[in-house]
């Protein structure tokens, strides 16, 4: 312990830093276009025939069931073909982080319509109201009231997820310090740094939920 | 021979949930301007009765006709058959994330397409007229029970139905509140309105009511004018549920 | 699409055997995985509970520090960083006796992970059964300890087991993790599969549909048990 090298940390900030910044923005992309098709796809199975509906279900399920590194090596192998232009790294790996989230989010905002107490609906029916009007202006407003601190949790959980990138290369903040610490010999500062990075920021991240949730 | 418009015709309705019969060949009429009460024990099958008139739940056999309109015909609208006759629910469910005036105003503004400064002041007059002009900016979680309920009676109303369905109105409130819902379905009945109440409140029927309709295990026993439901009922089952409810 | 299909190079050697392989291995890391999983989260998970200020916060800070690292970065520190920091005999014995280096990391690290996300689910068992019933037993004169023992505890464990079986699943698929160390499993030979052949729709749908088996086999193995323990 008495080696522990505080230079090559500060030395590598920068290159660090850009692993960062890739990081934030795959969190970014993930987590809005995650809850952006996963509320699509739950609204679709709310209202969509029998057939439309087990598709979706389907897709969700199986995107539940398997490791997300398989999904990433999924996309990175696939989107070349199916597109027949060479597609980089990242655009694979966002395609696959959206996609993957998207389940998660759908089951999410599945279980907060859901919450909403049955009553509403009938109310908002008794007095004429149509079944989308009665979704768009009674239930989803109460959904999405409920569902927030759920959401910004899954926001914590994709951060975690990005750090997988790791398996296609992608210079995340995890890989610029795998990096770093494979080509100094110094994993202790590199890791160490990554792990309580990331510490403050989950963390701290789920206690301020904590506290705008009381 | 006074010709009374039929306001609500039930007739011969029957209803399954899955293999289980819930209502059996259940007929009756409402008038224009008449308050009838559907009372009788628990699972008799009332609520779910009252719930089938603005097609609310659905029924396999029979008819029924709200202001000359079927509800069970395949092109009937629903939701705009829901804008002719209001409901009011136990459970009151306003909704919690508007004002009261807001709740109040909703569905004039997205169903009758009324614009929001009209709707705004037919909001303000209902409100008033149920007493709680004071609180149209309150939302729902700081309003008691009984001032909810009325303020779901005053959404019901501002669809200018022409006949209003109560689902045990004052079964989810603190005693203390159940007088000041009634008076204003008293008021209510005295101007005029049709009005279908399934409601244990026995001492509101003998005031307010012009017929009582006893269900139990979803058929309807007695149809009688209320001078006579209380004074003597015909069937044994009524007179001993009468005997029971009105000894507390 | 330019894809030329050929589903025979699952079955046709070596790559049906990489796959086989790969299939043992993740079951071994999940097992192993799971088994620390819970050795560690159920003790954890109660003692979240317990009628003690200091247990409690010992399970507060444990879960808040191992879900708050991604458990990748958690893997890398067991593997990289922790052998050279335990004492001397310890780390060689680490570094260079110990058996299946890469599988026993393997399982350390996602287990301990895992376990936090156990403790979690034991918590809120165990939190809502005290809702329902600690002052019915309190009321009855027990001490607080006691009601833990003879009721919370009891009936806290027997309604965990569904939620299990979903942490069992989560285990499964961080199993996938171990390649980043080495660990040939499944996901890591579908991935050797497709560099080697070019047939990677044929690979991943491999990998896809066993994990899909495998979760499947979970399910049901954590049912029959679910079903003893009633």
């Amino acid at each position: 312990m008495d080696d522990f090298d505080w230079a090559v940390i500060l030395r590598s900030a920068g290159f660090l830093g850009h692993g960062l910044a890739l990081s934030a923005l795959l969190v970014a992309v993930a987590s809005l276009g995650g809850l952006g098709l996963g509320t699509g796809l739950a609204l679709v199975r709310l209202v969509a025939p029998r057939g439309v509906g087990a598709i979706v279900a389907g897709y969700v399920a199986v995107l539940r069931s398997v490791p997300l590194i398989l999904v990433l090596f999924w996309f990175y192998f696939l989107l070349p073909i199916a597109t027949g232009r060479p597609v980089s790294a990242l655009g694979s790996a966002l395609t696959a982080f959206v996609l993957f989230e998207a389940a998660f989010y759908c089951e999410i905002v599945r279980a907060g319509i859901a919450g909403v107490p049955q009553g509403q609906r009938l109310a908002a029916m008794a007095t004429g109201l149509r079944g989308w009007q009665a979704l768009r202006l009674v239930i989803l407003p109460q959904a999405a009231r409920a569902m927030v601190p759920v959401l910004l949790n899954q926001v914590i959980l994709v951060f975690q997820d990005t750090s997988l990138v790791y398996v296609v290369s992608l210079r995340d903040f995890l890989t610029t310090a795998n990096i770093v610490a494979t080509r100094d010999g110094r994993p202790l500062e590199m890791y160490g740094t990554v792990a309580v990075t990331y510490l403050v920021l989950c963390l701290g991240g789920t206690l301020l939920i904590r506290l705008r949730s009381a | 021979m006074i010709e009374i418009s039929p306001m609500i015709e039930i007739d011969g309705v029957q209803k399954w949930f899955g293999a289980r019969q819930v209502l059996h060949d259940c007929s009756t009429v409402v008038a224009a301007g008449e308050v009838v009460v559907v009372c009788g024990p628990s699972g008799s099958g009332k609520s779910t009765l009252v719930k089938c008139v603005n097609g609310l739940e659905p029924f396999q056999g029979g008819h029924i006709r709200v202001d000359g309109i079927s509800v069970g015909a395949r092109g009937t609208d629903l939701p705009r058959l829901r804008t002719r006759v209001g409901m009011v629910f136990q459970s009151f469910d306003l909704y919690p994330h508007m004002s009261v005036l807001d709740n109040v105003s909703l569905a004039q503004i997205h169903v009758l397409k009324r614009g929001r400064a009209e709707a705004r002041s037919r909001s303000e007059a209902l409100l008033a007229r149920v007493g709680l002009a004071d609180k149209i900016s309150a939302r729902p979680a700081q309003l008691s029970g009984g001032q909810q309920q009325r303020v779901c009676i005053a959404r019901a109303l501002a669809m200018d139905p022409a006949a209003m369905l109560f689902d045990e109105p004052t079964s989810a409130l603190d005693p203390e509140m159940v007088q000041e819902v009634l008076e204003v379905m008293q008021a209510l009945a005295a101007g005029g309105m049709t009005m279908m109440v399934v409601t244990h409140e026995m001492g509101f029927a003998r005031r307010v009511a012009d017929r009582a309709v006893f269900m139990d295990h979803g058929r309807i026993l007695e149809d009688t004018p209320i001078g006579e439901f209380f004074a003597g009922a015909r069937t044994e089952r009524a007179r001993q549920f009468l005997a029971k409810v009105l000894t507390h | 699409m330019n894809y030329r299909w050929d589903w025979s190079v699952l079955w046709r050697e070596p790559y049906g055997g990489w796959l086989l392989s790969g299939l043992g291995w993740t079951l071994a890391v999940t097992l192993g995985s799971f088994v620390v999983a819970l050795a560690v989260g159920l003790p954890m998970g109660i003692a979240g509970r317990l009628p003690s200020r200091a247990t409690r916060a010992v399970a507060s800070v444990y879960v808040g520090l191992f879900r708050s690292v991604p458990p990748l970065v958690q893997l890398f520190l067991w593997y990289f960083v922790i052998p050279d920091l335990l004492p001397d005999a310890a780390g060689m014995w680490v570094k260079r006796d110990m058996p299946y280096p890469e599988l026993t990391t393997a399982s350390v690290a996602i287990g301990l992970f895992a376990a936090a996300r156990v403790a979690e689910q034991v918590r809120a068992g165990l939190l809502a059964v005290e809702q329902r019933l600690l002052p019915v037993a309190l009321a009855s004169g027990l001490r607080p300890l006691q009601a833990f023992r003879l009721i919370l505890l009891p009936l806290g464990l027997r309604r965990v087991i569904g939620p299990l079986t979903g942490e069992a699943l989560v285990t499964m698929k961080l199993s996938s993790l171990s390649l980043a160390i080495g660990v040939l499993e499944l996901t890591a030979q579908s991935r050797h599969i497709e560099n080697e052949t070019f047939q990677g729709f044929e690979a991943f749908t491999a990998a896809t549909i066993l994990y899909l088996v495998i979760g499947l086999g979970l399910t049901a193995v954590m049912g029959v048990i679910a079903r003893r323990a009633r």
